[in-house]
C-alpha cells in the first residue's frame, strides 16, 4: 500500500476495462455503460474480498444464467493472476505464445479465442503486422465462408462458422394436434365460446369456431462421428446443440461402432460445456462405423422412446461402414416405418459425379425421404427448406 | 376415516398378502414401493415394457381394498374436456331456450343457472377428488407417455394439490387425496418433475419361479408340465436378440392357447403353429421359427429334467 491510492485505482480502472474487452470478446454483451458502472461499484464497496469483488462484477457483467460459467472461468483467468493479461498483451511473438499454450489449454475455448483476438488488437496497436493473422471476418470473407467446405476450413474459419450456426433455426413443418384453439377461421364450432356468447348476447345463437394447434414434431438427429467424418463431425455437434436449445424435443445421438444419447448434454446451455461433456460421454470419437449395429441399438433401445408423436429423423453420415453393410438395410427399413420422414445428410454428396457405390450407402439409400449434401454453412441453410416441407 | 386407513395395508408383507388375494404375484420391491407409496400418500411411477402387469396392479389394488377404480386412458391430444370436466352444452342451450320462451331475460342469473354443477359433466380426474363409503378411490393414469408435455404439465398440479380449479364454480378440493397409480411404456421419457412427486418403481420381467407362480394363479387348470415348460421356454426366449422380447401377458395367452389346443408338453409342431401368441413382429417370428425354436425347446427340457433328478 506504498502507491499512491489514484494510481491503485487507475490501475483497477485499468483492468476493469481490459476484464470487460474480454468478457464482450467471449460474447457477453458488456457495453461501456456497464465498466463505468462496474468502476464505480467496487469504489463503492472498496477493494475488499475477491468473493465481494466477484459479485460485485458478477451482478454487473452478467445478466443470463447461461453467461455464469463464461463469466466464472474468465474471472478466475483474469484475475487470479493480474499479470496475466498484461503478459497476454505483450505476448505478440509466436515463440512465446507456444510457452503459453499448455496454460491455456485449461480454458473454455471461447475465452481462449477472446485472448488470442484482445491478443490481435494490441498487435494492431503496435503495427507489427508482418505476422499473419487470420481471425478476423469482413463482409466478402463471410460470403466466402458460406461455401467453403468444413474440411477445408482454417481454426479461425471454423470458429466463425461455429458462430453462424449457433445462430441457425431451422423451421420445421408444424403438424395439426388434436387439441384446439379459438379462431375465427376454424371449422369446428367451440361450445364453450358459444354458449357464452348465446348468453352475452341475448339474440340467437352467435357461433364460435376454433382449429387444431399446430406444433413441431419431434426431431431425432442420429451423427456419425467415425474417423471418416472426424473433419465435420464437431461441427455437427455445434449444430445439434444449437437445434437442441432452439426448440424443445429434440433427441440427440452419436454413433461410431456404438450408440451413445448426448441428448441431456447438449441440453447445457454453455455450447463448450454442452461439447465437453457430450465428448466424456462419447467413447468412439474417431474410430471405425458400425451404422448396422449401432442403427440396431437405437431401433431395439431407443426408437420406441423418441420416435412418438410422429417424429422426423436426422442421419448425419457418409455412409461408409466397416462392416460392409451388414444387417444395415433390415434396420434402416424398420427406421424407415418408424419415423414420420427419414433424412439422410452426407458430406461426400458434395463432390460432382458422386455415385453410391459403396455398400453402406446402396443398402441405406431406398429408405430416405431425402438425400441431401451437408458439408458447407450454405448446405445447412438449405436444410430449412426441406424440413419446412410436410 | 380410520375405517378406511386401517383399510390400508399395514407393513410389507400385508401389501404382498393383499396383492396375493388378487392373485398378482408380486415381487419384494415392487410390494415395498406400493406400502411406501400407500403410506406416504405419493402417486406411486410404474414403468415397463408392454404387457408385465403395470396396470394389474391397480386393478387388483382397487379390487382388494374395495376401492373404486377410476381410469384415464391417455393418448395423445387429450385435454381437460376429456380428462377433467366439460359443460353439458346441448343441456345447457335447452336450458336457455327454456328460460326465454318462458319469457325470463334475467341474463346474468341465466348465466349463474347453466354453469352450476348440474350442468357439469364430470371426467376421471375430477371424478377421483370424491369420496364414496369404501373411501377414496385409486385412480389409474394410463400410458401417461402417449400424451403430450402440457397434459402432463397440468397434472402436475393436479397432483401435489389435489384440487381442480372451475372458473365457473371455483376449486372442488378432494376430501382425501385417490391412490394414484401412474403407468408409463416409454414410448417417450416423463419430464423429471413430475416423476420428482412420485415413488418410481421399473417393473421388470419375472424370474422363472415368479413367472410359473404368475401362471398358475392366472390358469388354475394348467397342466403342470406344460406351464413348466412354457415358462422355461419363454425365460429363454427373452435371453435372444429379439426386437420385442414377450411379457407376461403374452406368457399367458400362450400358455393358453396351448391349453385350448389340448397340449400337455411343448413340442417344435406346437411352438411353430402357435408362435403369434408370443411374438408380434414379424422379424421375430421368422428368426425364432423351426430350428431356433427346436434348439430352445432342447435346451429346455434338458434344463426340466436335470431339475427335476436335482429335485427328485
Amino acid at each position: 500500500m506504498s502507491a499512491p491510492e489514484s494510481e491503485i485505482e487507475g490501475r483497477l480502472a485499468e483492468n476493469i476495462l481490459y476484464f470487460a474487452r474480454l468478457l464482450r470478446s467471449a460474447g457477453l454483451p458488456v457495453g461501456p455503460g456497464k465498466v463505468l458502472d462496474a468502476i464505480t461499484a467496487v469504489r463503492l464497496i472498496g477493494v475488499g474480498t475477491q468473493s465481494d469483488f466477484y459479485i460485485c462484477l458478477f451482478s454487473l457483467f452478467v445478466n443470463r444464467n447461461d453467461q455464469r460459467e463464461l463469466f466464472e472461468q474468465a474471472f478466475h483467468i483474469f484475475w487470479r493472476n493480474p499479470h496475466f493479461m498484461e503478459r497476454m498483451m505483450s505476448a505478440m511473438l509466436p515463440t512465446i505464445r507456444l510457452e503459453q499454450e499448455a496454460e491455456l489449454e485449461e480454458m473454455s475455448r471461447r475465452i481462449t479465442e477472446a485472448l488470442a483476438t484482445g491478443d490481435e488488437k494490441s498487435r494492431a496497436d503496435t503495427e507489427l503486422d508482418k505476422v499473419e493473422f487470420d481471425a478476423a471476418f469482413t463482409y466478402s470473407q463471410r460470403e466466402v465462408l458460406q461455401e467453403k467446405d468444413f474440411e477445408q476450413m482454417s481454426a479461425a474459419e471454423i470458429a466463425e462458422a461455429k458462430r453462424a450456426i449457433a445462430s441457425l433455426r431451422l423451421p420445421i413443418i408444424e403438424v395439426p394436434t388434436r387439441r384446439f384453439r379459438r379462431s375465427a377461421q376454424g371449422k369446428q364450432v367451440d361450445m364453450r365460446a358459444t354458449l357464452r356468447a348465446v348468453l352475452r348476447s341475448g339474440d340467437g345463437i352467435p357461433l364460435r369456431f376454433k382449429k387444431p394447434r399446430r406444433r413441431h414434431p419431434p426431431l431425432v438427429i442420429l451423427c456419425d462421428i467415425s474417423g471418416s467424418m472426424s473433419r465435420y463431425s464437431r461441427m455437427f455437434l455445434h449444430f445439434m446443440h444449437a437445434i437442441t436449445n432452439d426448440r424443445d424435443r429434440v433427441h440427440g445421438f452419436v454413433f461410431g461402432t456404438r450408440l451413445t444419447n448426448i441428448t441431456r448434454h447438449l441440453r447445457h446451455r454453455d455450447i463448450d460445456v454442452a461439447v465437453e461433456k457430450a465428448a466424456d460421454a462419447v467413447q468412439d470419437w474417431d474410430g471405425g462405423t458400425r451404422i448396422g449395429e449401432c442403427l440396431k441399438q437405437f431401433n431395439t433401445i431407443w426408437s420406441r422412446r423418441v420416435l412418438g408423436q410422429g417424429a422426423i429423423t436426422l442421419i448425419i453420415s457418409d455412409g461408409l461402414d466397416r462392416d460392409e453393410a451388414k444387417g444395415l438395410e433390415k434396420e434402416m427399413e424398420r427406421l424407415s416405418k418408424s419415423t414420420r420422414r427419414l433424412i439422410w445428410l452426407n458430406p461426400l454428396l458434395r463432390y460432382e459425379g458422386f455415385e453410391p457405390k459403396a455398400t453402406g450407402i446402396r443398402a441405406m439409400l431406398p429408405y430416405v425421404s431425402d438425400f441431401k449434401s451437408v458439408h458447407n454453412l450454405n448446405s445447412l441453410t438449405a436444410l430449412t427448406e426441406v424440413l419446412s416441407r410436410p | 376415516m380410520s375405517a378406511q386407513a386401517s383399510n390400508l395395508p399395514i407393513s410389507i408383507e400385508a401389501t404382498l398378502e393383499l396383492l396375493s388375494r388378487g392373485s398378482y404375484v408380486a415381487g419384494r420391491s415392487l410390494a415395498t414401493t406400493l406400502f411406501l407409496a400407500l403410506k406416504m400418500g405419493r402417486p406411486l411411477f410404474l414403468e415397463g415394457e408392454a404387457g408385465v402387469g403395470k396396470t394389474e396392479i391397480a386393478k387388483v389394488l382397487s379390487a382388494a381394498l374395495g376401492r373404486r377404480l377410476i381410469r384415464l386412458q391417455c393418448y395423445e391430444g387429450l385435454d381437460v374436456a376429456s380428462a377433467v370436466y366439460e359443460w353439458n352444452y346441448a343441456r345447457q342451450m335447452i336450458e336457455i331456450r327454456l328460460a326465454e320462451a318462458a319469457g325470463n331475460i334475467d341474463r346474468k342469473g341465466l348465466a349463474d343457472d347453466v354453469f352450476s354443477s348440474e350442468f357439469l359433466i364430470e371426467r376421471p380426474l375430477l371424478q377421483a377428488l370424491r369420496s364414496d363409503d369404501a373411501g377414496p378411490p385409486v385412480l389409474l393414469i394410463d400410458e401417461l407417455d402417449r400424451t403430450d408435455e402440457p397434459f402432463e404439465a397440468y397434472l402436475l398440479e393436479i397432483l401435489s394439490d389435489f384440487q381442480i380449479t372451475i372458473p365457473e364454480i371455483g376449486t372442488i378440493k378432494a376430501d382425501a387425496p385417490p391412490i394414484v397409480i401412474i403407468t408409463s411404456n416409454r414410448t417417450r421419457e416423463i419430464h423429471d418433475a413430475l416423476k420428482r412427486r412420485c415413488l418410481y418403481h421399473w417393473v421388470d420381467y419375472p424370474n422363472a419361479e415368479r413367472e410359473l407362480q404368475i401362471v398358475a394363479a392366472k390358469l388354475p387348470g394348467i397342466n403342470k408340465q406344460l406351464s413348466q415348460q412354457v415358462v422355461a421356454f419363454v425365460q429363454r426366449l427373452r435371453d435372444e436378440d429379439l426386437f420385442k422380447l414377450p411379457g407376461v401377458a403374452e406368457t399367458l395367452d400362450w400358455a393358453d392357447a396351448l391349453t385350448q389346443l389340448d397340449r400337455v408338453s411343448l413340442d417344435g409342431d406346437a411352438i411353430d403353429n402357435t408362435l403369434g401368441a408370443l411374438l408380434k413382429y414379424q422379424d421375430d417370428i421368422a428368426k425364432i421359427r423351426g430350428s431356433e425354436a427346436a434348439r430352445l425347446l432342447e435346451q429346455v427340457k434338458m434344463e426340466l429334467s436335470g431339475h427335476g433328478s436335482v429335485g427328485g
